[in-house]
């Protein structure tokens, strides 16, 4: 469960997040859905305790990232927008390095291991060193290590950019079968598709505010359109972003 | 503290895997200056030797003004060349380094009893040319002074008149002090050695993670920032300090291979002074590791932190280069400053004298503490979010 109130961020005169709220429950994924530079990556750092907000309000299952920042950091999932792996370590040890930076045992680590690599199709280059990895088996990495230590709350930044129609549609299975275990998921993305065809709430941000938060049908009704591609232009006032 | 070692040993596994790492900290000093070393005493020497035992060859103009000194010359083991046309162009275009040139009223003052005129035509701001025109010289000196002697002599005086006081050398150098050139050459090689074992490690780490995105969700793990940076920072220490340990072996191996008796040396190094001189060296590649680690943090990438490297290469030199244009005394005081002291005591070491035990402390706490000072700034340097996300 994530609470977010008041939320302000800015570098310099740039406002990069100004007054954004919103709420997202366990059992369910929210898409953080904006155009590019809406202010939806610092939005998920300072979720993950990264950057400190200027003012407003953060609350992971009840604790402050600003101040239990190791707390939170056990709770929380990371894909992050900068997905590097180390080349010179194969699959299964750049995920071990995360398990054991929270922390775990070597035998939990690789029992984790097993299940990731059964759920995300990865037993073909587990054991291949990460240098020369496809762009969806990087993305696979990615995610294992960030759920290594079995988190309750996922945050993912663009998680399919770059990805191809077969990678996608595995990401977003493995998406939804997180949801219908339990755990909260916020993803943030620029892409209409896959806010339709995955989230259970929208929360829509342009130029660091919240334009629209509900379900793809409220959005709908709120705006009078046919198409969420619509009811999204008209909610956010422009074209501008859509296209990139 | 389990973050700490966790990404130590991570930062080892990998590195070691990295043939960049293991070519730059542990093959590149470690082979590469023992080999320039040797390579430099063999030039020196064969050169010195060629210089020494060559002939001299010598052209004269005006010879038959001389007979007596010509025939001097020869039995001096002198070549004499015939009289060139144009001496001065010959020695201003290296033709030959010295010209000798007899004035036709040579003859005429030898017979008077006066100082008879002979011209040494040569460039002595040509380096090559001194130890000819020293040679040269010294011959006429000598002829000189052994004329100078008969003619005393002959007049019923005692040559010894002339010479009214006599220096002698009283040499107390034993053959290790005179191993200038290593006391000189070692502790530069080392002070190097120490910075450019870290170099790769202390980049690779910080601005290398950068740049393959690898360092945001490397901090969003749950582990202290101090802790992920001072287990890099241990790591590279670790790899300067085994580049260092190598470099002294390497030169134990090379030593025996040198061409120690041209210059009178006697530079064994044992093990117990190998210890004693990596227990001298070890605070820098402390302060070496975190002092590059501490740059390299803030650069965007491997390449920017390079360009920044290029300078701090050159801190290691300084006191080398210092001593070389300036030997000067060591003195307590001077134990305070990271690598002047360590340059000086390697020296004493080398040389062969016992290092007094209260140097050697000052000299470790002060630069230990230095660098740990600069540890603790680079611990504490990506609490800055600007610099996560620099470049990103």
């Amino acid at each position: 469960m994530i609470e977010v109130k008041d939320l302000y961020k800015s570098f310099g005169d740039v406002k990069a997040v100004n007054g954004v709220t919103f709420q997202a429950r366990d059992g369910e994924i929210t898409g953080l859905l904006g155009p590019n530079g809406a202010g939806k990556t610092t939005t998920l750092r300072m979720l993950y305790s990264l950057l400190p907000p200027d003012q407003g309000q953060i609350r992971i299952d009840g604790l402050d990232p600003t101040r239990d920042a190791m707390e939170i950091k056990r709770t929380l999932g990371v894909v992050p927008d900068s997905r590097g792996l180390y080349s010179r370590l194969t699959a299964r040890e750049n995920i071990t390095y995360y398990g054991e930076l929270h922390g775990m045992d070597k035998a939990s680590i690789a029992k984790r291991i097993e299940h990731l690599t059964g759920t995300l199709d990865m037993a073909d280059f587990i054991d291949r060193r990460t240098e020369g990895f496809s762009q969806g088996q990087r993305v696979k990495v990615a995610i294992a290590r960030a759920m290594v230590h079995e988190p309750q709350t996922v945050l993912m930044d663009e998680p399919s950019n770059g990805l191809d129609v077969m990678s996608t549609r595995a990401l977003r299975h493995y998406i939804r079968s997180l949801r219908d275990d339990g755990h909260s998921v916020i993803l943030s993305t620029h892409i209409m598709q896959e806010v339709a065809a995955l989230c259970d709430r929208i929360v829509i941000i342009a130029k660091g505010e919240v334009a629209a938060d509900g379900t793809a049908q409220e959005l709908l009704e709120r705006s009078g359109c046919d198409s969420l591609e619509d009811a999204f232009v008209q909610l956010i006032g422009s074209e501008e972003g859509l296209l990139a | 503290m389990k973050g700490l070692t966790t990404v130590f040993r991570k930062e080892v596994k990998e590195n070691i895997r990295d043939r960049r790492a293991l070519f730059n900290s542990l093959l590149l000093g470690p082979l590469l200056f023992p080999l320039l070393f040797v390579g430099m005493m063999w030039f020196l020497e064969s050169a010195e030797k060629e210089r020494a035992e060559k002939a001299l060859e010598l052209p004269v103009i005006g010879a038959e003004y001389a007979p007596s000194l010509i025939r001097f010359l020869e039995q001096q083991g002198t070549e004499i060349e015939p009289e060139p046309e144009d001496p001065e162009e010959m020695v201003r275009s290296q033709e030959v380094p010295v010209v000798i040139r007899i004035l036709p009223e040579y003859p005429e003052k030898w017979a008077a009893g006066l100082p008879a005129p002979v011209e040494v035509i040569s460039d002595p701001s040509r380096q090559e040319s001194n130890a000819p025109i020293r040679r040269v010289k010294a011959l006429l000196y000598g002829y000189g002074q052994q004329i100078g002697s008969l003619r005393l002599q002959l007049r019923g005086v005692s040559p010894q008149v002339a010479s009214p006081v006599m220096v002698k050398d009283v040499d107390l150098s034993t053959p290790k002090s005179r191993a200038i050139l290593a006391v000189i050459f070692l502790p530069y090689v080392l002070m190097i050695t120490a910075f450019t074992g870290a170099t790769h490690l202390a980049m690779d780490t910080t601005a290398g993670e950068k740049e393959r995105k690898s360092l945001e969700p490397l901090l969003i793990n749950p582990v202290p920032r101090w802790q992920i940076m001072t287990g890099k920072m241990i790591t590279t220490t670790v790899f300067a300090m085994a580049s260092l340990a190598l470099t002294l072996v390497s030169f134990r191996i090379v030593l025996p291979y040198m061409p120690v008796g041209a210059f009178g040396m006697d530079l064994t190094l044992g093990l117990a002074t190998l210890l004693n001189i990596l227990l001298v060296i070890s605070p820098v590649a402390i302060l070496a590791a975190a002092l590059l680690t501490l740059l390299a943090s803030f650069a965007k990438s491997y390449r920017e932190a390079q360009s920044y490297m290029g300078l701090v290469i050159l801190i290691p030199m300084i006191p080398s280069l210092i001593f070389m244009a300036n030997p000067i005394k060591a003195e307590t005081w001077m134990m305070g400053i990271p690598l002047f002291s360590q340059n000086l005591l390697i020296g004493e070491i080398i040389r062969g004298e016992s290092v007094a035990v209260g140097w050697l402390g000052l000299s470790v706490a002060s630069t230990l503490a230095i660098g740990l000072i600069l540890a603790a700034m680079a611990a504490t340097l990506y609490n800055r979010p600007k610099l996560i996300f620099s470049g990103s």
